[in-house]
């Protein structure tokens, strides 16, 4: 695939964006922003172009700007206070939405609106279908569970179904902050719809057993089988490099999550067995009957239960931090899989196009010694059509593979950030815990020396 | 199978003191016997403890000796104790438990069967990590089996023993071959019998004070010491699974590291390389915990469980003086055959008098002993709490500080 652009086409866009990056207020979408073009969305995307001929070089601009949009990102969402509303089988929960902003493209400092958890998925929904085959890593939603759901729907009001609803309302908080850190995606349409507008249509067909919810399934089939059977070949090693590089995260990943998920698991136990083993010791230090020995008992005994409910905090936090932020990176490693299986899909059309083209050629060039005037002029007709497609499959895959390159860059940015900012922070939160330990035992320490 | 002589082991003797390791009691050792396992080997399925007596006590042969024992022997002796007549009045010094190395062997033999599946390093791993596992079940045996001796060595009764002697000098083998099962079932109905006798005789209210109160306190603590000593099991068994997942962690983290291409290669690396080490002082933590705290209650619950077979006996011994008593009225009622219940109450008496008298003390030595124990593992156990605490919290700080700084 040629690296070469058709520079009468997107002179036009190269000056506008360019331009528009510069000013400081990068974030504002101001009128001239939005040009119409051919092959884009409805909604424009901020695109930033730059020599192609120098990647390097695309990068290094390019975090620059977004670095100066990112200072200027002012923009807070909470999902919070979920509600259950109806009961039985139909009973759903709505959440909060508090989005506190100064970007312009919002009608109002402060909004605030009610959305149940398929208003996500249909969100999600319409940006895929918007963006994913540009080459744009779209955030993925909440997974749907039905076990988790049908609890809170039956109305068990214990320790699990709580901790679910707190999971997922903490897992629609990411979802969105995500969303929007997007230069792109925030200024999306449905997005600014989602998070402003009171009303909202129902997103019916993000139900697994609707008619859409089946048609999904069938084209990821589809999908499925098309990927193994396109060959393509990549001239460029940059993306053969990044495809493998993704591989690999993402079997490790998967593993570091299990690992974790585990962690979780034994900490919990391991409080509860350690308030039970407190217990045990409190009766074990009332039926002591050497005075000395019988309060240091009760001592061990305050000190096992301090110590039960620090690793249960614990627990929490491998959860909440680490835990969480793994099962979206592995979702958001899904999707920029995807985006390169898109960049593949349109390889494949080019490819198809060009199949085409040689065929009309070859077609063409039999009638010319046929003698059928207008059945050679329609041949004519033909090859101009798809020369034309196939100048579009060519800009096309340009275009998705700038795109990827752009977004690669981005995501692996955020990604950076996100794990150091992580885990640099649960660590702390282990610092704490040892800090407490040796506040409990130092308190003890005494009280076994008193035994006498 | 392994061959693990305890002098190839680095970590066995440095950190418990040389002499009797009597973790878990507290005892007067003095020049005139002193014993202690100076070395063992496990086989297959036995394990050979060399005992090494040092004695300046004319009886032996030599001031200073050494035989091979097994465990089998071990029991042997005990049961000898629990047998005579002759120590009746005494507290039984707990048999050692049978070394169960089962569970370790299987999990060296898995390991040894998933070879193929995973990659050298963590095979490797796993498998340091589980021979130290074996260690570490070998290290509590000999120490079990030590106590054992070392608390027969410092009662001033049952020192003097011949068969304990015996066991410890004779350089041959015992030929004490293991209960058959014909003698494995008469010890079964033994215990039932004994059982429900002793909720016979426990009925039975003591006019002393003394044993009334120590029969009440040690029924209930017994109990209490039991469940206390399966929950603490159970809360290091959670504590020792923690640390395998922070292991397997630290190991993905490090291949994280290694494939990154972006600058959380590093981060990757040293954030495994942390959890490499704080993995090894949970891993501490839990062993430590379980030599202090879960050793500790599975002494005492066998020690209150022989102190109340000491009970039982002194029960079992009233019993029968006030049954020859009563037949003492009677035969003189019927002045028949009185001369014979005389003698046989007199009997009753002196018996039930002598356990009387050596099991107050017995008793009182037993709480002394308790006390002690307690208060020395308790102690160590915080201040190895804290050492273990402190020890992670440097290493959590001073990563931070390199993470923090690389930002």
């Amino acid at each position: 695939m040629s690296e070469e652009r058709d520079p009468a086409a997107l002179e036009a866009e190269d000056d506008l964006f360019v331009s528009a990056m510069e000013s400081p207020e990068a974030a504002r979408l101001s009128a001239e922003d939005i040009s119409p073009s051919s092959n884009g969305p409805k909604a424009e995307p901020v695109l930033l172009d730059d020599d192609p001929d120098d990647p390097d070089d695309l990068f290094a601009e390019i975090d620059e700007d977004e670095e100066e949009s990112r200072d200027t990102f002012d923009i807070q969402i909470s999902v919070s206070d979920p509600e259950k509303v109806g009961d039985g089988m139909n009973a759903y929960m709505v959440y909060k939405v508090l989005t506190k902003t100064s970007l312009s493209i919002f009608s109002r400092d402060e909004v605030c609106v009610k959305r149940r958890f398929s208003d996500f998925l249909g969100l999600h929904s319409k940006l895929a279908s918007k963006y994913m085959h540009m080459g744009y890593i779209v955030p993925p939603a909440p997974e749907k569970s039905i076990v988790g759901m049908t609890k809170v729907k039956v109305g068990k009001e214990d320790l699990s179904s709580v901790e679910f609803v707190e999971k997922r309302r903490s897992a629609l908080e990411r979802y969105l902050l995500r969303t929007v850190k997007h230069p792109a995606l925030l200024k999306d349409p449905d997005v600014l719809q989602f998070l402003e507008s009171s009303e909202l249509p129902r997103a019916v067909s993000t139900q697994a057993l609707s008619g859409a919810g089946i048609l999904r399934m069938v084209n990821k089939a589809a999908d499925a089988v098309n990927k193994m059977t396109i060959k393509m070949n990549e001239s460029d090693a940059w993306f053969e490099e990044k495809q493998q590089q993704f591989d690999n995260l993402d079997v490790q990943l998967r593993k570091l999550h299990a690992s974790v998920e585990s962690l979780v698991c034994h900490r919990r136990e391991l409080s509860v067995n350690t308030a039970s083993f407190a217990k045990s010791a409190a009766m074990l230090g009332n039926s002591e009957d050497h005075t000395a020995l019988s309060r240091a008992l009760s001592q061990l005994a305050e000190v096992e239960e301090k110590i039960d409910q620090l690793h249960q905090d614990q627990a929490c936090a491998d959860f909440y931090l680490i835990s969480e932020l793994l099962g979206d990176y592995v979702r958001l490693i899904t999707a920029v899989k995807g985006v390169f299986d898109q960049r593949m899909k349109t390889w494949a059309k080019c490819q198809d196009a060009q199949v085409m083209l040689q065929r009309k050629r070859e077609a063409e060039a039999k009638l010319q010694h046929a003698n059928k005037p207008d059945k050679l002029q329609q041949a004519k007709d033909e090859i101009r059509e798809w020369e034309g497609k196939v100048q579009q499959g060519e800009r096309d895959f340009e275009q998705i593979s700038k795109n990827i390159r752009r977004e690669v860059g981005r995501f692996e940015k955020d990604r950076v950030k996100d794990f150091r900012v992580v885990i640099i922070k649960y660590l702390e939160s282990l610092v704490h815990t040892q800090q407490q330990l040796i506040k409990y035992w130092e308190a003890f320490l005494p009280e076994a020396k008193a035994i006498a | 199978m392994m061959q693990e002589g305890l002098d190839d082991g680095p970590d066995f003797l440095s950190e418990e003191d040389r002499g009797p390791r009597a973790v878990n009691v507290d005892l007067q050792t003095d020049a005139t016997l002193q014993v202690d396992i100076s070395d063992a080997l496990s086989e297959r399925d036995k394990v050979k403890f060399t005992v090494h007596t040092k004695s300046t006590l004319p009886n032996f042969k030599q001031n200073e000796f050494s035989v091979v024992r097994q465990h089998e022997e071990f029991i042997w002796l005990h049961d000898s104790f629990v047998e005579s007549e002759e120590y009746a009045g005494y507290i039984i010094p707990p048999a050692p438990p049978r070394p169960d190395f089962d569970a370790s062997r299987e999990k060296l033999q898995k390991l040894g069967e998933g070879e193929g599946s995973m990659t050298k390093e963590e095979f490797t791993k796993m498998k340091q990590e589980l021979e130290a596992e074996y260690l570490a079940i070998f290290k509590k045996t000999v120490a079990m089996h030590e106590v054992f001796l070392c608390r027969v060595a410092a009662h001033p009764v049952l020192r003097k023993d011949l068969n304990f002697h015996v066991f410890l000098e004779y350089n041959q083998d015992l030929s004490v071959r293991g209960k058959n099962k014909k003698e494995k079932l008469e010890d079964f109905f033994k215990n039932v019998v004994k059982s429900a006798d002793g909720v016979l005789v426990a009925g039975v209210k003591d006019v002393d004070d003394f044993f009334e109160h120590e029969k009440t306190f040690l029924l209930e603590y017994h109990n209490r010491v039991k469940d206390s000593s399966a929950k603490s099991d159970r809360m290091i068994r959670s504590h020792k699974s923690a640390a395998d997942d922070i292991n397997r962690i630290a190991s993905t983290l490090y291949t994280l590291g290694t494939q990154d291409s972006t600058d959380l290669c590093k981060f990757f690396l040293k954030v495994s390389e942390l959890f490499e080490k704080t993995r090894k002082i949970e891993a501490r933590v839990a062993a430590d915990e379980d030599l202090k705290l879960a050793d500790l209650l599975k002494y005492y619950l066998r020690e209150s469980q022989a102190a109340k077979d000491l009970l039982y006996r002194r029960g079992r011994a009233l019993v029968d003086y006030e049954n020859a008593n009563k037949a003492l009225d009677k035969a003189r009622a019927k002045n028949k055959d009185v001369l014979q219940a005389e003698t046989t109450q007199q009997v009753c008496c002196q018996k039930f008098e002598k356990i009387s008298e050596s099991a107050k003390q017995e008793l009182i030595d037993f709480k002394t002993r308790r006390v002690a124990a307690f208060r020395k593992n308790l102690v160590e156990l915080a201040e190895l709490e804290l050492k273990h605490a402190k020890g992670n919290l440097q290493l959590l700080q001073s990563c931070l500080g390199v993470l923090k700084g690389d930002t």
